[in-house]
């Protein structure tokens, strides 16, 4: 059947025609008073897609939860997602975006310090609030966000003080060439004068890198007792499957990573990094009914091969002790959720969780494991309780303490 | 600034740090990388170096072959035991990737030569494409290949010396690939009329040789070539949407450093590159290291700016 191609013309035009009333007003229909809107901003395109994807989907998993129980405050919460595409600018104005185009109450996202530091002036300048769920190097307390990942005392420094107990004294650090790498072993190479230990090399590559053979045949002539690694993304796979071909295997050097998760491990290989340690506040294997229902309803969500982990549950429940703000609160209002927040506790997968009223930072079990065959974690130690945040540790700020987010004062 | 002071003062090896073991592994590890350069700059020395196509998706069509081999890996592993489903891989990653060059040729390339500028606009937009096509398909998240149990392991030589399996491996499929390579494009009729194309298009043209299917088959090589390439490096690095991003500046480095227009000019380029790497990353850092070659190629070019190797041809100067 051919249609004359004037009619054609026609039919299409008044098709637009028709559409067009519905374009123009689907913007302000039935926007105000009976739903809360929340910003989801992560990379969900270019290289950090890898880890942000993820978290996104454990974010969404959890309004989702609050949506089936009844919603908060008798409202739905509607999440508006944005891709911050890896790109830290675009991070920025998408943030503000939200805030100023979409008017949502909250934003839950970022995941690099460099997106994290390339969207704290657009909270900060419209006095806004962000759920940040990564661990990170500290040396940070903003008003304008919650840090729901670990800081400096609740990874790096218990994991360098347990290696010092269990594995040896001299630290081989290596990471990738960027700020929470290097951040993160100032603070350790401070921690290791002050306890006892020694640096014998200190070795930064490129993000992205790829050749670690040279950096092996280093490490085989320092002959550390422990690695201690930040190396981030896809920089993980090559080191350790080329670690492993070179001979070097746990028993000989044990590796102790702090951005490797179970998610990085499906594409590193459990094999190549089976024995091999992390620090984290979670572990997938963690054993309680909480986590193994978040597990389960994750998995239900997003398909059985996925997994979950630290930064994944710190994202899942943001969402709930922001609600646990708004209910206490008895509004969405971003203000008045912000003081509300003060103090805020949940019962997450990995235990109880609480923001600290002074520094804006979660209280969190810190835990540590190693890779077992599975692509699992063994846990080999935990602090069994909840640790008090400290963004500014004494060593490395000995005169300077947070009073309250986002002022200094003397430590006391 | 302590810190940094302290570290330049103390901790630098020097060269009496080198020991006969490190210096030995420093040598294997210049062979190692030089093959790896070699696997992932061939397939780009043909399309950028013979057809003079800057095609930024070339590390795509590496993920490609990644990817291959990581389906290969899921479907063959238990079917066929022993690891053999990784030569099955290595074949149907440059199958699978010249069919998808030869394709991206037919329907794009072929629209952009002698238009250098909008060929790094059109496939700098085909990487994206393809990276984004990957994740939707894939997932977002790096994949896992299994290393076959008869690349892992080493051959160890002395007391700390282990020469890698999977290395051992890649220069071997290295050397094969530029000696295949090499007699395709001097021993076959095939590989003759891309060279004459290649020379001077309209001569060739003029003498009954079908320069549009040439030019179709030449890419489809170069891309199957990087398919390759990307079957190999699964063994030593990540396989994602972003593996191909991990590679394409060591490439083009490569090409330009060993002389635009030939293999051996790929090979010069590699070895030079491979050398070089290994020794100042060791007596500096791996990004002090990377610098330092930067530098020293800028240099370089400022001196041989066509490169190591010279190829002086028509289609060089400029006529397509």
């Amino acid at each position: 059947m051919r249609f004359p191609r004037a009619l054609l013309k026609a039919l299409l035009i008044t098709g637009f025609a028709l559409l067009l009333p519905f374009a123009a007003f689907a913007g302000g229909e039935g926007e105000e008073g009976d739903v809360i809107k929340v910003g989801v901003l992560h990379s969900l395109s270019g290289t950090m897609s890898i880890s942000e994807v993820a978290v996104k989907d454990a974010t969404i998993l959890a309004i989702n939860e609050i949506n089936a129980a009844g919603g908060l405050l008798g409202k739905q919460i509607v999440p508006i997602i944005e891709d911050g595409a890896s790109d830290w600018p675009t991070f920025a104005e998408k943030a503000r975006k939200l805030i100023e185009r979409d008017e949502v109450e909250v934003v839950f996202g970022c995941w690099t310090s460099a997106s994290r530091k390339a969207v704290l002036p657009v909270f900060e300048g419209l006095d806004h609030l962000l759920f940040y769920p990564v661990q990170y190097e500290g040396l940070e307390a903003s008003k304008n966000i919650i840090y729901t990942g670990a800081a400096p005392n609740q990874q790096i420094m218990p994991a360098v003080s347990w290696l010092l107990q269990e594995k040896g004294k001299n630290f081989f650090l290596l990471g990738s060439d960027y700020v929470f790498p290097r951040t993160a072993n100032k603070i350790i190479k401070i921690q290791l004068e002050a306890e006892g230990g020694n640096t014998v090399a200190e070795e930064y590559t490129p993000l992205g890198h790829t050749e670690y053979a040279t950096v092996i045949t280093k490490i085989k002539a320092a002959a550390p007792d422990v690695i201690f690694n930040t190396l981030n993304g896809d920089s993980n796979v090559a080191f350790f499957k080329q670690l492993k071909a070179a001979g070097i295997g746990p028993d000989d050097i044990p590796v102790m990573s702090v951005s490797v998760a179970e998610e990085e491990i499906k594409g590193i290989g459990a094999e190549n990094i089976a024995g091999h340690l992390a620090a984290w506040n979670y572990f997938q294997s963690m054993d309680s009914p909480k986590n193994a229902g978040f597990v389960e309803r994750y998995k239900a969500a997003y398909g059985d091969n996925r997994v979950t982990d630290d930064p994944i549950e710190a994202g899942y429940f943001g969402v709930y002790l922001w609600a646990e703000a708004v209910v206490k609160a008895g509004t969405a209002d971003t203000a008045e959720v912000r003081m509300a927040l003060r103090g805020v506790e949940y019962e997450a997968p990995e235990g109880m969780v609480k923001i600290d009223p002074v520094n804006n930072h979660t209280w969190k079990i810190v835990q540590i494991g190693a890779a077992n065959a599975e692509g699992q974690f063994d846990i080999l130690w935990s602090t069994g309780e909840p640790v008090r945040p400290d963004p500014f540790p004494a060593l490395i700020s000995p005169d300077e303490d947070v009073i309250e987010p986002g002022v200094m004062g003397p430590r006391s | 600034m302590r810190g940094l002071r302290s570290r330049c003062l103390t901790n630098l090896p020097t060269w009496s740090d080198m020991s006969l073991t490190t210096t030995a592994m420093q040598i294997f590890n210049s062979l190692s990388i030089s093959s790896v350069l070699l696997m992932v700059a061939l397939g780009l020395s043909i399309t950028f170096g013979i057809m003079r196509v800057i095609n930024f998706a070339h590390g795509e069509f590496v993920m490609i072959g990644a990817y291959v081999t990581f389906l290969t890996d899921r479907l063959l592993y238990d079917a066929l035991g022993g690891g053999t489903w990784f030569l099955v891989a290595l074949l149907a990653a440059f199958v699978v990737t010249a069919a998808i060059g030869y394709l991206t040729e037919r329907s794009l390339i072929r629209f952009l030569y002698g238009r250098p500028f909008e060929s790094i606009l059109a496939t700098w937009g085909l990487s994206l494409v393809l990276q984004q096509l990957a994740r939707n398909i894939f997932g977002a998240s790096n994949v896992e290949v299994r290393t076959p149990a008869w690349l892992q392991g080493g051959l160890a030589l002395a007391d700390g010396i282990q020469l890698p399996a999977n290395r051992l491996f890649i220069i071997a499929v290295a050397v094969l690939c530029v000696w295949g390579t090499y007699l395709f494009l001097n021993r076959t009729g095939a590989g003759r009329s891309m060279r004459a194309v290649m020379q001077n298009r309209s001569m060739a043209g003029a003498m009954g040789i079908n320069t549009a299917a040439v030019d179709a088959r030449t890419f489809a090589l170069g891309s199957g070539l990087a398919g390759v390439a990307g079957c190999v490096v699964s063994l030593l690095g990540s396989v994602g949407p972003a593996t191909g991003q991990n590679w394409i500046i060591d490439s083009f480095m490569v090409v330009v450093l060993g002389g635009v227009g030939s293999i051996a000019g790929a090979v010069a380029g590699a070895v030079l590159i491979g050398a070089a790497s290994p020794l100042f990353e060791f007596i500096t850092t791996s990004s002090m290291g990377k610098v330092i070659i930067f530098a020293l190629i800028v240099v370089f070019l400022q001196f041989r700016p066509a490169g190591f190797l010279v190829q002086r041809t028509r289609a060089l100067e400029g006529q397509h």
